[in-house]
């Protein structure tokens, strides 16, 4: 940590610890509940609770616009979708069959083993120091963000992601006219 | 108590919101006085409404509950809270009970950063209209879930083609938007800010509203946000889903009681949210009229006395009305009642004279008057306009507004930008052309 | 209670990790799949996101690349999920089912 760049914060966090595990355990509880519950309608608001508890997850990172950008993207357009389709298939069906599908031993088999593979790499220790320093005490100027993620993407002589930038914005017109011609009834 | 005093008066002398200077107490305060004054904001609006619609309708509205039908409201209230709470059959009880709930918490929570002044705000998050805008779409989410949970066709009809309706003119409100952030530029060190509270500072410091700037653009944004926000929250004329005479009453058909009428404060609490966002973006937020031009001790003063007369006209109208009153013993006690109004309305115009309350609420009441005006548009839009058909509603979002935003966003950022992107871009393209052209021949 | 550092955000973005996995490859409905690989990406994002914070305390406070491709993740989850569930609208349409079992057309 470069103690040059990192002055003291004029407004320390509050409260982090408590913040940072009470968002955590929504997140793992809504988590549990996407992957659990029969109803889709039920899955998918727990998916909302999860997206809005990353954002604050994103605030507490100092990511004002990312948090931004979540709730707007992620819990009030792709999960609005994801609600219009399930009330347009689901709407006859009756959940009342078994959640899981055919293969879910090997499933969770191999999900036990990139478990197992997680737990061997953050429990590592480098000769007994812990993997990185506490975050939360670093550079941070108030209201920089936006203007700071706004040069990366869009100056003219250093926006190093211009060109990542206009290729997303071809993606997307490309991922429009796909949605479009897989769901018309007839081409 | 003295120390309590002195604590009020430190705080108050501060330059920041509560939310910015890590202030608790006064954070909750502002919460608590925002929600009241929401809930008596609402509360107004349906009298409101209902006397304005009656009015223009050569017809005279609520008259028999309170004076003026000035109780009607809380009639109201008191008959939803009071109704039969009805599931329908089959529908799911969880799903059905969090929907209104999440449709209140999008509306409510739109507040935290409306600023009602310079420092009169709960928070002053530096993303403050990203975060209006994508909170304020969270109440998609909530029609949506109303509409499937009340296991019915109509309501699912209406909640599906409601939330299509607004998904797709929160595009072309988005589009306006960026285009208004985009005059907040223009200022010395050429970074622009997302803070409501600086934006309404950068039209000070460019001494314009930004409904004047760059004569057409502003004007534009403006008119696409004012349409794109009346069907944002599904008033008429684009009321479609949720009109009586069409679908039943749409996504809340099978709500009633209490929680219809949470559906109904949320609607109008959305109203008032986008119409704050244009008065911020636009009309010049909590700025008094002219305050470059008109400048000095005196003007400050003549406009500081605008809130209190305001009240005082406003409870002179009660004492007119209260001596036009029919003269019986049946209307005695109406009577009286306006008379009471009235005498309150005058007292505090007579309160917002006074020094030290003048100079606090002149921010506030000028924010809360053209945020009225927005609302008075809104009602006379209801009782104007015919509705529109769904697809030509659609129609309109998609094939009128979203071109015209990008146009117009274009245009604004070539107009904001001009000497830069004639120095740059333009210039070196025409040199190296020339250059081209003479190294061939 | 310990400072909360990047650790503890890595951590967390694993367990999501996990429990997207877990969703994808056990469940039955296509849409439900759908969602667990929007609950991958949220957990790759918010790697990316605590990185850059990370990042930030070493490079100075303009160092948000890993803000930057969060957010460009965002917009190719939204563009992922719209393809397919525009896929799942076509296949829905001809063969009834939302089954991960049933979408077995090209099976030998």
């Amino acid at each position: 940590m470069n103690p040059a760049l990192n002055p003291p914060l004029s407004n320390p966090p509050v409260a982090t610890p408590y913040f940072f595990y009470g968002l955590a355990a929504i997140m793992i509880i809504g988590g549990i509940l996407v992957i659990t519950r029969k109803n889709a309608v039920h899955s998918a608001l727990a998916l909302i609770t999860t997206l809005l508890a990353q954002a604050a997850l994103y605030l507490m990172l100092y990511a004002p616009f990312v948090a931004g950008v979540q709730i707007i993207l992620y819990a009030g357009g792709i999960m609005v979708l994801f609600l219009f389709v399930i009330m347009l298939i689901s709407i006859e069906r009756q959940e009342k069959e078994r959640p899981f599908n055919k293969q879910w031993l090997v499933g969770m088999v191999a999900a036990a083993a990139l478990g197992g593979l997680f737990i061997a790499v953050y429990t590592t220790r480098t000769r007994g120091s812990v993997l990185f320093p506490p975050v939360g005490r670093e550079s941070y100027v108030e209201g920089q963000n936006t203007q700071g993620i706004a040069s990366l993407l869009f100056d003219l002589h250093s926006g190093t992601y211009m060109f990542a930038f206009e290729i997303a914005s071809l993606l997307l017109l490309v991922a429009i006219i796909g949605a479009v011609v897989m769901a018309k009834k007839r081409i | 108590m003295h120390d309590f005093l002195r604590y009020i008066e430190s705080y108050l002398g501060s330059d920041k919101t509560p939310g910015t200077a890590g202030n608790i107490f006064w954070a909750t305060v502002y919460v608590l006085l925002v929600f009241v004054g929401l809930s008596v904001a609402v509360i107004a609006m349906n009298w409101l409404e209902r006397k304005i619609l009656a009015h223009m309708q050569v017809r005279l509205g609520p008259m028999r509950v309170g004076p003026h039908g000035l109780l009607q409201p809380i009639a109201d209230a008191l008959k939803l809270l009071l109704k039969e709470d009805i599931i329908p059959a089959g529908a799911d009880k969880v799903v059905f009970w969090i929907a209104p709930f999440i449709v209140v918490l999008a509306a409510f929570t739109v507040f935290v950063v409306v600023p009602f002044g310079p420092t009169h705000a709960i928070t002053d998050m530096n993303i403050g209209i990203l975060f209006m805008l994508g909170v304020s779409s969270l109440s998609v989410l909530g029609i949506v879930t109303a509409g499937w949970a009340s296991n019915s066709h109509y309501p699912l009809i209406g909640a599906l083609r409601s939330s299509a309706q607004m998904v797709s003119y929160e595009v072309a409100m988005g589009l306006a938007v960026v285009s208004a952030i985009l005059m907040t530029s223009l200022n010395a060190t050429n970074t622009g800010t997302l803070s409501m509270i600086g934006i309404v500072e950068a039209q000070k410091a460019e001494a314009v509203w930004f409904l004047f700037k760059f004569f057409p653009l502003g004007i534009i944004a403006f008119t696409i946000f004012a349409i794109a926000m009346v069907a944002e929250t599904n008033r008429a004329p684009f009321d479609l889903p949720e009109a009586e005479s069409e679908l039943t009453a749409g996504f809340h058909t099978e709500y009633s009681g209490f929680r219809w009428s949470l559906f109904f404060l949320a609607e109008y609490s959305a109203m008032i949210a986008v119409s704050s966002i244009a008065v911020t973006l636009w009309l010049g937020g909590w700025l008094r009229p002219f305050p470059n031009l008109l400048q000095g001790p005196t003007w400050d003063l003549a406009f500081s006395l605008v809130p209190g007369l305001t009240f005082l006209f406003l409870g002179g109208m009660c004492f007119y009305n209260t001596a036009r009153m029919p003269k019986h013993p049946l209307f005695k006690v109406q009577t009286v009642g306006l008379a009471g109004f009235g005498t309150l309305l005058a007292l505090i115009g007579i309160l917002m004279f006074l020094p030290p309350l003048r100079d606090r609420v002149g921010d506030i009441f000028w924010f809360s008057a053209k945020v009225a005006a927005f609302m008075y548009l809104y009602i006379w839009y209801r009782g104007t306009f015919p509705r529109y058909r769904f697809d030509q509603l659609m129609k309109v979002g998609w094939k009128v507004l979203l071109p015209t935003g990008l146009a117009l966003l274009i245009c604004t950022a070539i107009w904001a930008l001009r000497a830069q992107v004639w120095a740059d871009v333009v210039i070196p393209m025409w040199t190296g052309f020339v250059d081209r052209l003479r190294s061939i021949f | 209670m310990t400072d909360i550092s990047t650790l503890h955000y890595l951590v967390l973005g694993a367990a999501l990790f996990l429990l997207g996995v877990i969703g994808v490859l056990t469940r039955r409905n296509v849409v439900i799949v759908l969602m667990s690989i929007e609950l991958i990406l949220n957990a790759v994002n918010l790697n990316l996101v605590a990185f850059s914070r990370y990042w930030q305390s070493i490079h100075g406070p303009s160092a948000l690349h890993g803000q930057v491709f969060a957010i460009f993740v965002i917009t190719d989850a939204a563009a992922e999920a719209a393809v397919g569930l525009g896929i799942l609208i076509a296949f829905f349409r001809n063969k009834e089912t939302v089954n991960v079992d049933e979408v077995n057309l090209l099976k030998w």
